[in-house]
């Protein structure tokens, strides 16, 4: 059995990392990786335009959007990417690689699961913080862009490495319209030898696991990181407070 | 095939039946697996709750593995690796009970429990322990405790995820079709390719999944007012 695994991982390991064409389009890791790193990248963006369209004061903006907000997350996101296998292409009349398609499609959906987190974000500040920038001079967008956004976000860094985390964990589903990624590469890789599916799909369950469970490790820490910097002199703060209590105690 | 029509399916009693078996298939894999995921998780709970040390790192290797492997490649594995490693006598017998639906129950229960065990633990945590010091101090056992005063606290905590987790399995019941199972997604698929008519079915299909998800939101809403110890003050 394990004898099995090495040997699957010696023949097939360039296959599993970058796709079966040396001179071709990549696949496989590669795909997956570059897949939801762009999907982020591309859904960051778009979440805080539809934070910023939920909490705007003009129903004819709010109302829209909150409603397909709702949409994406009450429908599968396999439902969304069967949407756009056929809307695509209809709409652009062109034969689409299913790559594009499942990048529109996850934009789309990591964009509304993002936009929440952008909202509670925004949310937690306070109307505070938009009162004072308003008083300092700064207009809505002025106020957004220096004072509310750069707060909210820096809170929002470990939310996002673990948006990244399930946004990878995702791209496994454009396996049913074809998307040449990893759990594509391994499928081929089992078809190819048909007497060892347990081995294949294991490899590929560790491999998912080693590259989530090291993003998540990363995210914990960078959030730990932003705790103590947020926390600020804490010893200071609580020896004051801690004073005051003995001395009450001792005049006991 | 000319225009929109919603009608040309609805009316259809063949698209009917295919839908209403669909529906009861992912009905039938999503409470199944619900109900297998939270007796697993309620099993790790207390696994991780018990003085017994061997407990945590087991648990903690559970939820990770569950947490950290997409949900797909979990049921890959189930359904074409750990298939084929079964005795013969068993495999038999699980291609004539529909496999593709056990399997299908087994791999998202399995993957749900480390959710809702998590969040059940995360619930329970969030009790001070000085309620249970308070409990014992009014003379409560440690099971009296737990039951009248720690547990109601923890699972109002625990229900918001409960719920969130409760409407993301049901949306993950769609992945079934990976494996083969006829539930609602394949009924869709199915439907399109006989009537091509690709954007009236699928209108449907997210409408109903949209119909069901919105419910099972509606009911949690329902069960953590009921919960609410402010709701009798209140009114």
């Amino acid at each position: 059995m394990i004898q099995d695994v090495i040997n699957i991982i010696h023949d097939y390991w360039l296959l599993l990392l970058i796709g079966q064409y040396p001179n071709g389009p990549l696949g496989g890791l590669a795909n997956t990786l570059i897949l939801s790193a762009l999907a982020i990248a591309l859904a960051f963006p778009v979440s805080i335009l539809l934070a910023m369209a939920r909490l705007s004061k003009w129903a004819v903006l709010r109302w829209p959007v909150t409603g397909l907000v709702y949409i994406t997350r009450g429908v599968p996101l396999l439902m969304l990417i069967l949407w756009s296998y056929f809307l695509v292409p209809l709409w652009t009349g062109a034969d689409v690689p299913s790559f594009l398609i499942m990048l529109v499609t996850l934009v789309i959906y990591e964009g509304a699961f993002l936009s929440e987190v952008v909202r509670a974000g925004i949310v937690s500040l306070g109307q505070g913080q938009m009162d004072a920038a308003r008083a300092l001079g700064h207009s809505y967008i002025g106020a957004m862009r220096f004072v509310i956004l750069p707060q909210a976000l820096y809170n929002m860094i470990p939310s996002m490495i673990s948006t990244f985390v399930s946004t990878i964990k995702d791209t496994t589903l454009g396996y049913v319209i074809n998307v040449p990624d990893l759990t594509f590469a391994a499928s081929q890789v089992n078809n190819q030898l048909l007497s060892q599916p347990f081995q294949v799909f294991f490899i590929l369950a560790v491999a998912y696991y080693l590259l989530c469970w090291s993003l998540t490790h990363i995210a914990n820490t960078v959030e730990k990181r932003i705790a103590r910097r947020r926390a600020g002199p804490s010893k200071v703060r609580l020896r004051t407070d801690v004073l005051p209590l003995k001395t009450f105690t001792e005049q006991l | 095939m000319s225009g929109f029509d919603l009608s040309a399916i609805l009316s259809n009693p063949d698209y009917q039946a295919m839908l209403l078996q669909g529906i009861e298939m992912t009905f039938v894999i999503y409470i199944g697996s619900w109900l297998l995921a939270m007796t697993l998780a309620i099993l790790l709970f207390a696994l991780r709750m018990s003085p017994l040390r061997v407990g945590d790192p087991i648990v903690k290797a559970y939820v990770s593995y569950h947490r950290n492997v997409p949900t797909l490649v979990q049921l890959m594995l189930w359904y074409f690796g750990i298939y084929s490693l079964m005795p013969q006598g068993i495999t038999d017998w699980l291609a004539n009970h529909n496999a593709e639906a056990i399997f299908a129950v087994i791999g998202l229960g399995l993957c749900q429990a480390a959710y809702f065990s998590e969040d059940l633990r995360s619930g329970l945590r969030s009790v001070s322990p000085g309620q249970m010091e308070a409990a014992k101090a009014l003379g409560h056992g440690y099971l009296s405790a737990m039951r009248f005063v720690i547990m109601p606290q923890g699972l109002r905590n625990a229900l918001p995820p409960l719920i969130n987790h409760s409407v993301s399995l049901f949306k993950n019941s769609s992945l079934a079709i990976v494996v083969g199972a006829s539930e609602l997604t394949h009924a869709v698929k199915e439907i399109d390719n006989v009537s091509f008519r690709t954007f009236e079915i699928y209108l449907i299909g997210t409408v109903i999944y949209l119909f069901f998800s919105l419910i099972i939101m509606a009911l949690g809403a329902f069960l953590s007012m009921r919960s609410d110890p402010m709701r009798r003050a209140r009114a």
